[in-house]
């Protein structure tokens, strides 16, 4: 019996892995695709958002079936010094649409899914299975990879390695650097669960409907960070981000910031009552543009969190990685198809078709603000939510002063704390790093 | 060689809470698992076919190759358990399912199985051994195996650390069987079923070939039909003559507690005020050593 | 619903007598205790079973047991066969004796012997048997209620048998308390003769090897338990466990994690996977209180608890509670003891204690 060879090989069952797999799979190709966890998703931590238009142009209908916990309708942002909170709400009835944008997933479930997809068109899923090594030819080509279970390596043409952030198969070959502390953020998060019908009173939903918190303040305690509460069916996803970086020179726990945060008087009535299950702590790649290492090789290409594609500024990380997923599953389709092989000048095609999707348009449009946030982390954390809160309590309260003279305290504080120039130089440094 | 395995899934019994004010078990997220003790039966069959296999390598040229079927009776969920087994090594599995075993106490379980292995005999050959584990985490009864073997009508071996040899000639079985005060040794015939006892093999990680045939291997599902059995009343809620009539959470004791101040005291002195709770408190401790001192 | 016909001459509780070594285990006389209630609460009367190999005449010192702790009249059956305890021929011998002599109830101690015997007797005679119950009680239409733990003992549920007979259950050791001895005369007993001959038997003994004792505590049977839990720490502190079990003359017990990573032997686990212990004093440190364990330490007459956390469940069950560190309490709880005991007898505990470290 001559040896089993597989036209690819998807190392991770994330979002950026199945999205590969099920376009290959669903082209035709003999997928294999390898998954460290017990099942797809046990290992994936996701706040999380759904962008709906990424994962229809994968799975078309996927709205029939998908585990969707509730389309979007609001968003808030609030900005938060330690005793309140002023912010920002949007929402709209305009949300409410057929075919929504934006949905809330519970990642467990999500994963387990688009992985049963990628098995109804044919690919085979196998769990419990770390890729340790990438096994190579004479000539240094990728021909497939070594696993931690007994036997041969498993061969393939092409190995797409979508492991996530800190996935270190690549990392280990040498493919791409580990990532910096300053480009990696750690989130931690938990499922406080509710029964259906407080959530929508809580929140002000009726049927489906959700809504999104993010808050950013002095709960980092001075680390770049951001808050996150979004709200599934029967359960609120909260966590807390902050630069690793950040944490360590603070000395910070993320567990104590989390607690923290849990425990702030905004955000406490929204949580009471609940059952908290599920603790978790993951990383996000928050390098942008900067970071992105190199995307293909002799026989394999990078995808996803792995290729740093995370678009920190708009939190969006998953769609990414789908569409990048997506895009290099249609690349080596179509390399197969032309009967190439997988060499790297071939699946420079990957890259090229990247950069042409708003992946990486959208990544070089936000390139500085990673080393923003880094640098001006202090102030960007601390000091202006705190003189925001302040003013905005100046305003609300009545106490006989007249508004000329709160305004006036206002502005003072303002200057007090960041000094003339050092408010022009952040107001210029935020509107370069945006543009 | 054909050993059959019956294993059942169960919900990770350590992550089940119940819920403070209503009572009720909180399923949520619970995830589900291989009955820990199924895994010792799962490994052991294992174990067995593989030593099997190296010995008829030595005496024969056309070795048969042996083998272990996976049996669970459950929800279509269970499929995964079966997978799972799959992926550790074992052959084939076979899931029974059927809205009609829906509510089976251990006697409705333990007939639905034993007609599975009967048809599992008639398709892939008589089982020599067939391995339970020696109780569920959720069901906790330690019937169902003895029940298999009632209904088969062989012998049951329970509570077994290992399965020392076996001798296909004779068709005997040696046996280390786990007692409250040590280990008894037993001789016994095939076919037999083995409860196995805990702690004495870990499952092992299938290979990679493991892996991929369990992944595409497509698993049996039978349901009463299937069966071929007449007497479907002695499935399900039907068959079973016990009933569950409450289930109820354990009432808290009465009274709280008496907490001893700890506050500014020195742990000496903590020490010292219990040992005196306690002489005062629990005079049937008069033949312990410490009271003999009767100061 | 109404019971079957041909269950309806069905009568009497019964307690199957375990034999150690024609020793009658402990669990058995627990269950007679239990049993006698029943039986009471029904209006009938209590049987034990005894059965064994041929003793020439009496039965042995069971006999006088069973009647003893309550039995009205003993059921006894004697056979070469019966020498070892082998499944076939005890099962052959009580399903029969169940078909001709038709009990109501029918208990037996959950040891490996009673649950093996069990199951296949209750497959045999295709009736319920409820496992591991914790309590018996009969219900206002005469049946059984048999509770036992479920989902890891965080719930108790109460299980009838419907339309078959006899209705069985099995206990475990300790669950139910002690009865009273009483002295009375060796009562009423009928015999019955196994028909069955060795070669009808395909399961033979061969051998038998006890456990080293020395690492078999017998905690069921333990007046004093120091138990410990993860709170210890760490695997050396166990010393300090052991010294103050040592010197208020107890054993040593532990929680599940304590087994499972090493530290302990399994036969020292305490809880609903380990043992029941129904000590008179059960001090419990570094330990959370998980139903689990609850389960199987709640018999205690006296639970002191030691946990550095106030809200530790354990303090919902024990009867005293000592919230405090528990690495620095133990050594002085074993040095308060040890100040209570005469000289000479604290010298020696002192030499038990360091040979034992
Ligand atoms: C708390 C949090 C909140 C977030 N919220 C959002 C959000 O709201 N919206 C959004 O769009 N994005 C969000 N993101 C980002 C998003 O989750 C990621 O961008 C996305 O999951 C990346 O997908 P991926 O497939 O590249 O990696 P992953 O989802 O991390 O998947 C990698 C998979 O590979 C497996 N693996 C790794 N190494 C190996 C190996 N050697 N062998 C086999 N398997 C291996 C892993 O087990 C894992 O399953 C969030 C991230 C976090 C942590
Ligand atoms: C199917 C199943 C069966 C089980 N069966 C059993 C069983 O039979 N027996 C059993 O015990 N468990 C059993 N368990 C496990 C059980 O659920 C609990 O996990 C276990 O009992 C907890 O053990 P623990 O109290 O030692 O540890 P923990 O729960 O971790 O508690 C440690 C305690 O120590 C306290 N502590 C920490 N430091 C100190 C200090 N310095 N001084 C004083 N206190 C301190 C802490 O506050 C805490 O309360 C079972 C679980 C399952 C799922
Ligand atoms: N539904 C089931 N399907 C397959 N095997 C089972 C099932 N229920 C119990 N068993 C087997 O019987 C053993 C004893 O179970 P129990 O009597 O529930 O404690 C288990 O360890 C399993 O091997």
């Amino acid at each position: 019996m001559s040896r089993e060879r597989f036209d690819a090989i998807v190392v991770g069952a994330g979002m950026s892995g199945n999205a590969a797999a099920y376009t290959m799979a669903s082209r035709g190709l003999k997928v294999l695709q390898l998954e460290r966890g017990e099942y797809p998703g046990s290992k994936n931590v996701q706040g999380a958002i759904l962008y709906a238009n990424m994962l229809e142009g994968i799975v078309p209908n996927f709205r029939d079936d998908a585990p969707l916990e509730r389309h979007l309708v609001e968003q808030r942002l609030w900005i938060m010094d330690d005793t309140s909170h002023s912010g920002m709400h949007y929402r709209s009835h305009d949300f409410n649409e057929q075919r929504a944008n934006r949905y809330t997933i519970v990642r467990v479930q999500f994963d387990k899914w688009f992985a049963g997809k990628v098995r109804e068109a044919g690919g085979t899923i196998l769990c419990e299975t770390t890729a340790t090594k990438l096994a190579r030819d004479g000539s240094g080509n990728v021909i497939g990879v070594h696993t931690d279970r007994a036997g041969r390596p498993i061969l393939a043409d092409v190995v797409v390695l979508a492991e996530g952030v800190n996935g270190v198969l690549g990392t280990r070959m040498g493919l791409r650097d580990v990532p910096k502390s300053q480009n990696v953020a750690l989130a931690v998060k938990e499922m406080h669960f509710l029964p259906e019908h407080v959530i929508a009173e809580r929140f002000g939903l009726t049927g489906d409907q959700g809504c999104v918190i993010e808050a950013l303040g002095t709960i980092s305690r001075g680390v770049a960070g951001l808050g996150f509460l979004y709200t599934n069916r029967d359960s609120v996803s909260l966590g807390i981000g902050c630069l690793v970086s950040g944490l360590a020179e603070s000395m910070e726990s993320p567990h104590t910031l989390l607690n923290g945060f849990k425990c702030h008087p905004s955000i406490k009535p929204l949580l009471a009552g609940s059952e908290v299950k599920e603790y978790a702590a993951h990383l996000i790649p928050e390098g942008g543009f900067r970071a992105i290492p190199e995307l293909h090789g002799e026989g394999w290409v990078v995808v996803g969190d792995a290729a740093q594609l995370n678009n920190a500024v708009h939190r969006e990380g998953s769609n990414l990685a789908m569409t990048s997923g997506q895009i290099a599953g249609e690349a080596i389709c179509t390399i197969k198809n032309q009967g190439r092989p997988m060499t790297k000048d071939n699946l420079s095609l990957y890259k090229s078709m990247l950069d042409k999707s708003f992946v990486m348009r959208d990544l070089i449009k936000h390139k500085d603000v990673p080393a923003l946030l880094h640098t001006n982390s202090q102030s960007l954390f601390s000091t202006y939510p705190k003189l925001i809160s302040q003013a905005a309590q100046g305003f609300v309260r009545v106490d006989g002063s007249t508004k000329i003279e709160k305004e006036k305290a206002a502005i003072d504080a303002f200057i007090k704390a960041r000094s003339r120039w050092g408010l022009v130089s952040d107001a210029v440094r935020i509107a370069r790093a945006w543009r | 060689m054909h050993i059959v395995v019956c294993i059942k899934q169960v919900p990770d019994s350590s992550q089940i809470r119940v819920h403070p004010v209503t009572n009720t078990i909180m399923r949520q997220g619970v995830p589900t698992i291989i009955n820990p003790y199924d895994l010792f039966a799962l490994e052991e069959a294992l174990r067995l076919r593989d030593r099997f296999a190296l010995e008829e390598k030595r005496w024969l040229r056309n070795p048969s190759r042996g083998k272990v079927t996976v049996v669970t009776m459950g929800p279509p969920m269970a499929a995964q358990a079966l997978r799972k087994a799959l992926t550790y090594g074992a052959d084939r599995a076979v899931l029974v399912t059927d809205r009609r075993f829906a509510g089976s106490d251990t006697l409705a379980t333990s007939f639905a199985l034993a007609c599975a292995i009967a048809k599992i005999g008639e398709r892939f050959g008589p089982p020599d051994i067939i391995f339970t584990g020696k109780q569920t985490i959720d069901g906790d009864t330690a019937q169902v195996g003895p029940g298999i073997a009632k209904r088969l009508n062989i012998q049951q071996l329970t509570y077994i650390k290992k399965v020392t040899r076996i001798d296909h000639l004779r068709r005997s079985v040696d046996v280390e069987r786990c007692l409250e005060g040590g280990t008894q040794f037993i001789e016994s015939k095939m076919p037999c079923l083995v409860t196995m006892a805990d702690g004495l093999n870990t499952i092992r990680r299938g290979s990679i070939e493991d892996s991929l045939r369990a992944a595409r291997c497509s698993i049996l599902t039978w349901g009463v039909a299937d069966l071929g059995v007449r007497e479907v009343d002695k499935f399900g809620l039907k068959g079973s003559p016990t009933v569950v009539k409450r289930v109820f959470a354990p009432t808290p004791r009465a009274q709280k507690s008496v907490q001893l101040e700890t506050a500014s005291k020195t742990v000496g002195h903590v020490a010292d005020e219990l040992v005196a709770w306690i002489s005062s408190h629990q005079p049937k401790l008069a033949d312990m050593p410490l009271s003999k001192s009767g100061a | 619903m109404k019971l079957p016909t041909q269950f309806q001459d069905h009568r009497h509780v019964w307690v199957y007598i375990e034999l150690e070594e024609s020793q009658v285990n402990p669990v058995s006389i627990e269950l007679l205790g239990e049993g006698r209630k029943l039986a009471d609460k029904l209006g009938a009367q209590l049987a034990g079973v005894v059965m064994g190999p041929p003793k020439g005449g009496g039965g042995g010192p069971a006999l006088e047991e069973a009647f003893a702790y309550g039995a009205d009249l003993v059921y006894l059956v004697e056979s070469q066969l019966l020498t070892n305890y082998r499944n076939e021929p005890y099962t052959k011998a009580l399903t029969d004796l169940v078909t001709i002599h038709k009990p109501e109830i029918l208990l037996l101690g959950a040891t490996t012997l009673g649950r093996d015997l069990a199951g296949s007797v209750a497959t045999s005679l295709k009736t319920g048997l409820t496992a591991d119950c914790t309590e018996l009680n009969i219900d206002s239409d005469g049946s059984l209620a048999a509770t036992r733990p479920t989902f890891g003992g965080s719930l108790l549920c109460t299980i009838y048998t419907l339309n078959s007979r006899p209705q069985m259950a099995t206990v475990r050791p300790r669950v139910m308390s002690m009865p009273e001895r009483q002295t009375k005369p060796v009562g009423r007993i009928i015999r019955h003769e196994l028909t069955m001959v060795e070669e009808e038997i395909a399961t033979k003994v061969i051998g038998f090897l006890a456990d080293n004792r020395s690492d078999r505590p017998d905690l069921a049977k333990a007046d004093v338990v120091v138990g410990c839990g993860l709170g210890i720490g760490a695997a050396i502190n166990l010393k300090h466990v052991g010294a103050l079990a040592r010197t208020i003359g107890g054993e040593m017990g532990c929680t599940r994690p304590l087994v499972q990573k090493g530290w302990a032997s399994s036969f020292r686990q305490i809880g609903q996977t380990g043992v029941t212990i129904r000590p008179k004093l059960y001090i419990a440190a570094g330990i959370s209180g998980a139903v689990q364990h609850r389960v199987g330490a709640e018999g205690a007459d006296l639970i002191i608890a030691i946990n550095n956390d106030p809200h530790a469940p354990i303090f919902d069950f024990a009867h005293v509670g000592v919230v405090a560190d528990a690495h620095r309490l133990l050594p002085a709880l074993t040095k308060a003891f040890s100040r209570l005991m005469p000289f000479r007898e604290r010298q020696l505990c002192e030499l038990r204690v360091k040979a034992y470290e």
